[in-house]
């Protein structure tokens, strides 16, 4: 059964039956990347455009890879966030590269919404690769996915995302697709960094890490994104890894079977202690490499619809 | 030039005028006679058979962005004139944020110059502050002797108390109101407001009390002063309660609403679509219930249009990037006859109040009269018309509206000012 969308621009609104499809497929392509020549004719012919107008070194090169190993061509375009800067109109640089025919657009933009907009203006298949504070689809599919695979289910599990959830994309699609899975949602951080309306998306606002910790079987711990206004957000960098950083005391003392994930790149003694960064209980570079099975399958997915 | 305009409603209710089935005869632009007319009075005229149609005073729209000088590809004054024209409009204020702003005495005639032969009448908001920078105020008994009928910063706020207070005091002595585009500038900045459509778009927010807190500064400086405020494109809740609130104290405040914020909500903004950007944004279901409530009791004075040209290149882009406002003169009538007159909200004599007569009294200007010997200064109203909205019929240079292909009930017939008039799609000399 092929997925309802043709083009991946978050995971608010998908079906449970396509965050499924997603993930039994993530687990075909998990196996190939365990082989000893790593990749699958599947996409051959397909030509996918990486369009990153933020920058990003992770999700562009993993993205990379998963086109690499499903044989598609893949091509690279990097721009500072705001083409108009150079005089050219973001819709005149989208039309000029389908006018190159190309399959599929990967697409990284510091606007929310730009996926949508470009679903308007350009035939190709869209993925989003995080727009803004918005979505970040493909990273919530591999946390749901690590996750599955470490615990089992998502189904009635308690998951906590931990940190500046107003400004991250990460966390909003991991809530939206947990939801739909099942899970029991909460986040928690300085109330500066909660959105007002968040409750309304059905998830439980914690204020206390102990408490996120005891309560949760599973930590998605994210960035705090030093380099952005987040630091405006609270007083200084040491109250925030007093109040809200995770230690291996925390753990010891409330969590002891919690689950710590996280995004990266790990700020480490902000966060996450690097105690617990390179402890028993985190799951960081699996994440990492079930990534690149995650983005196979969406590739594969939306790839071979049309 | 004669013309007969027969088979009409007159209707205004600044001089309690509500005459069914009658006619009225121009003669050189002026009224000559209202009432039955005689084959002796027909003779030579050029006969209009309105049937039944209304004849009200000149709608006045007084929140207008006509561009000139500085984004002529946008709109030009004749442009927005032909818009305001083909709207139902006879006379409009156009707001001061130009390029340079209207803050010398020297635009303020370049813009009537522009504006002197055209059927709708131009009159000059001048700016509040020289530059709109918020810093020193502007040669304000210039721009009034220039003929500016109100000082604003509009597209921000009079940047701090002190200037407000000097501006309240300086403008008082020539009785213009002070124009306020209410918005925190700390808290400015976002792409829409702050509410749960925020929370799962991803767009950075404007919350409700950015506004809140300027009107809630402005009135108590207007109080103070006992200036004159009056407070541009009102939406929120909080806002509306503060003006009510004010007016009963007695302070000296006037208020205006959009029609994008009477009838619609970001809910709009769901598919990103830029055209439901503007500032302020589009707010919530009880934002939009209060400044219902707002125009019925007659807190919001006013209705007008905040019509904002933007080129298409501008506004198809990425929806953070996207510049803010909407084109809105072609579809004030439309929309507020369908939202307003035809859900029971407001009568028509409160419709021609808020559209015709309030702008033109807190701008200090003569009301239109339906009297023989006066300049005829009339909009032809088809209150019953179903149309629908096509942006490429616009006169406007732009067409960044979300109205497009929506389905209204009530239009402008036609314009007469100036010994113009302005019906099926033409302008002639009457």
């Amino acid at each position: 059964m092929p997925l309802t969308n043709r083009h991946l621009l978050g995971l608010q609104g998908v079906p449970k039956e396509d965050i499924q499809l997603i993930l039994d497929t993530t687990t075909t392509f998990r196996e190939v990347l365990e082989r000893p020549i790593k990749k699958v004719p599947t996409l051959q012919g397909k030509t996918v455009v990486n369009l990153f107008f933020e920058n990003s070194t992770r999700t562009r090169i993993s993205f990379e890879l998963a086109e690499k190993r499903l044989s598609a061509d893949s091509l690279n375009f990097s721009a500072s966030a705001s083409s108009v800067n150079k005089g050219e109109t973001f819709k005149d640089t989208i039309k000029n590269i389908e006018a190159m025919k190309i399959d599929m657009v990967v697409v990284r933009h510091a606007a929310a919404g730009t996926p949508q907009f470009l679903t308007k203006i350009c035939d190709a298949n869209i993925i989003n690769a995080g727009d803004g504070i918005h979505e970040h689809p493909t990273q919530a599919l591999l946390d749901m996915y690590s996750i599955r695979e470490k615990l089992g289910k998502l189904d009635g599990l308690k998951v906590c995302i931990v940190g500046d959830v107003a400004h991250s994309r990460v966390a909003l699609s991991n809530i939206f697709g947990l939801i739909t899975m099942g899970a029991k949602v909460s986040v928690c951080g300085p109330s500066t960094m909660i959105p007002k309306y968040i409750e309304q998306l059905g998830v439980n606002v914690i204020y206390d890490i102990d408490e996120a910790i005891q309560e949760n079987d599973v930590l998605n711990v994210l960035r705090i994104q030093l380099e952005r206004k987040a630091r405006e957000y609270f007083p200084s960098i040491r109250e925030y890894s007093k109040y809200f950083g995770i230690t291996e005391e925390r753990l010891e003392k409330n969590g002891k079977d919690v689950l710590i994930m996280h995004p990266g790149p790990i700020n480490r003694g902000v966060e996450l202690s690097s105690g617990v960064a390179d402890g028993l209980q985190q799951i960081i570079l699996k994440q990492v490499t079930n990534g690149v099975a995650v983005r196979m399958a969406v590739l594969y997915l939306l790839g071979t619809m049309n | 030039m004669k013309v007969a305009l027969l088979n009409i409603n007159l209707i205004n209710p600044a001089q309690n005028i509500n005459n069914k089935n009658t006619s009225i005869l121009l003669e050189d632009g002026k009224i000559s006679k209202i009432g039955k007319l005689s084959a002796s009075e027909l003779k030579d005229s050029k006969q209009i058979d309105l049937n039944g149609k209304y004849l009200v005073p000149g709608f006045f729209d007084m929140h207008v962005h006509l561009r000139e000088p500085g984004r002529e590809d946008e709109e030009t004054v004749a442009t927005g004139c032909n818009s305001a024209a083909n709207g139902g409009f006879t006379g409009i204020a156009c707001m001061p944020n130009t390029e340079p702003a209207i803050d010398s005495a020297e635009i303020v005639n370049f813009i009537k110059e522009q504006a002197k032969d055209h059927l709708v009448d131009t009159f000059v908001i001048a700016a509040a502050t020289q530059g709109r920078k918020g810093e020193n105020i502007s040669p304000m008994a210039e721009l009034y002797e220039a003929g500016a009928v109100g000082f604003s910063d509009d597209g921000v706020a009079i940047k701090t108390a002190s200037i407000l207070k000097r501006a309240f005091e300086y403008s008082q002595m020539y009785d213009l109101p002070i124009i306020e585009h209410c918005e925190d500038e700390s808290l400015a900045g976002g792409a829409m407001n702050e509410g749960l459509n925020s929370t799962y778009l991803g767009l950075p927010p404007i919350p409700s009390v950015a506004e809140d807190l300027i009107v809630g500064r402005d009135i108590l400086m207007a109080d103070y002063t006992k200036g004159k405020i009056h407070i541009a494109h009102i939406s929120t809740k909080k806002s509306v309660e503060m003006v009510r609130e004010a007016k009963k104290a007695g302070v000296n405040i006037t208020a205006e609403v959009t029609p994008h914020h009477f009838s619609m909500t970001d809910d709009f903004i769901k598919t990103y679509d830029t055209n439901g950007k503007m500032n302020p944004p589009l707010r919530g279901t009880t934002d939009v219930e209060e400044i219902i409530k707002g125009l019925k009791d007659g807190t919001i004075d006013c209705i007008a249009s905040d019509h904002a040209p933007h080129s298409p290149e501008e506004k198809e882009v990425e929806f953070e990037y996207a510049p803010n406002g909407i084109i809105g003169l072609e579809t004030q009538v439309g929309l507020a006859f369908t939202e307003l007159y035809h859900k029971k909200i407001l009568s028509l004599d409160q419709i021609i109040e808020k559209m015709s007569i309030n702008p033109r009294k807190i701008l200090n200007l003569y009301i239109p009269k339906f009297e023989e010997g006066e300049m005829a200064n009339f909009t032809i109203l088809d209150i019953n018309e179903v149309w629908t909205v096509d942006i490429k019929k616009f006169r406007s240079k732009s067409q960044n509206s979300p109205f497009d292909k929506k389905l209204l009930t009530g239009r402008s017939v036609g314009v007469i000012n100036k010994r113009k008039m302005y019906l099926d799609n033409e302008f002639i000399e009457i």
